[in-house]
């Protein structure tokens, strides 16, 4: 209990990149004190600053649960959900936070995914039916293993960490990168789904853009196996150059 | 986007963080890889012009052993890595059931033991 509140009246020191579109020519850091409170994650602390000590700071967050993808951030150099990262993994501190590396900044650690949705939704990252009728009333049952087949790509959130570890994507920002490609393969592997995206991923700028640094799987929160996606699709894409009748 | 700030590609991403730094070095192992191939041929060249004796002697050099000792090291790391790589891209599912990675991992590495041991059996045996 004594440990409890010596705890609470310490504090942690963040310091926060700001950019302000119009003042700064690139970011800069800021410090500020928070307390070290054992249940807080880096969230609680950015939301203490922008609650007490400084209303201006822009960030995204939604669930604090580790499940809308919208708190990723650079933690002391690595990508993290900030609300499942909690101050204290950082000892005495200084905690770093930064906006995810590989995306434009537009405020503070508010950064422009507009790239990523325009190549998710080339992907066709959704069930495509062909031959029916709209509306369906046919149900599509699955077994337990063909739920399997793809249910680890489809715990992916989006939130972009894997994009942000990435080095080919950070050099070459046309890439399809990890998310993109792990979430077409979830519906690639769906036994309902008839789409083919072939073109799309059999691509310089897509899966044969990987050199499988691997990075990707090990930030991911959610364990989706982004890397594994991409490899096993190259071997489906030089299959299926090969063996014509060979699909997926 | 306007006023969007763009950070400068960054150079020196492979120093940031040990895992890239491994992966760097285990694709300049390809360079010994590469090597390990042309020293192959050459052996393969002077078994053909019966050229054996100089061959021997250059490959019998201090600097000549010194690369092919680091030849090997290269060689046995980029090989085991790629070995424990395969299960990315190779699901196996037997009946609905994935054969985890550590199986096909120990697939490969004794398969690959006994093609290595057979090799050194037909090279090393006495004429
Ligand atoms: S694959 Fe993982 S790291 Fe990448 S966006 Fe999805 S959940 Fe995030
Ligand atoms: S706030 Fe939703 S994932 Fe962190």
């Amino acid at each position: 209990m004594t440990e409890t509140k010596e705890t609470a009246t310490r504090t942690i020191r963040m310091e926060v990149a700001r950019y302000r579109p119009g003042e700064d020519d690139e970011p800069v850091f800021q410090g500020y004190d928070v307390p070290l409170m054992p249940d807080w994650a880096v969230l609680d602390g950015l939301n203490h600053i922008k609650d007490q000590l400084d209303g201006s700071l822009s960030y995204r967050w939604s669930c604090r649960m580790g499940v809308c993808g919208s708190c990723g951030m650079t933690v002391n150099g690595e990508p993290r959900l900030t609300c499942g990262t909690f101050l204290t993994e950082y000892g005495e501190g200084p905690i770093r936070i930064e906006p995810l590396k590989g995306f434009p900044v537009i405020r503070d650690l508010v950064v422009d995914i507009d790239g990523f949705l325009a190549k998710l939704s080339s992907t066709r990252p959704w069930l495509v039916r062909e031959g029916e009728e709209l509306p369906l009333t046919t149900e599509y049952a699955q077994t337990p293993e063909q739920l399997d087949a793809y249910k680890q790509y489809s715990m992916c959130i989006n939130c972009l960490l894997c994009y942000s570890a990435c080095p080919v994507y950070v050099l070459d920002p046309d890439f399809l990168g990890p998310a993109a490609i792990a979430l077409a393969q979830r519906y690639n592997l769906d036994s309902r789904d008839m789409g083919d995206r072939f073109d799309v991923l059999n691509q310089e700028d897509a899966v044969w853009g990987c050199t499988f640094v691997g990075e990707c799987t090990r930030v991911c929160p959610k364990h989706v196996d982004p890397a594994e996606a991409i490899q096993r699709y190259k071997l489906t894409a030089a299959l299926r150059s090969v063996l014509p009748w060979s699909r997926r | 986007m306007t006023g969007a700030y763009r950070p400068p590609r960054d150079n020196l991403w492979f120093a940031r963080t040990r895992h890239c730094a491994f992966f760097v070095l285990r694709e300049l192992t390809s360079v010994f890889v590469a090597w390990t191939i042309v020293f192959l041929l050459m052996f393969v060249d002077a078994v053909r012009t019966g050229s054996l004796q100089e061959f021997g002697a250059l490959a019998g050099r201090p600097w000549m052993i010194a690369i092919n000792v680091l030849a090997l090291a290269a060689t046995v790391l980029h090989t085991i890595t790629f070995l424990n790589l395969a299960p990315k891209a190779t699901v196996v599912r037997l009946d609905g059931w994935r054969v985890p990675a550590w199986m096909i991992q120990g697939g490969n590495h004794s398969a690959w033991v006994v093609l290595s041991v057979l090799i050194a059996y037909f090279i090393l045996r006495s004429p």
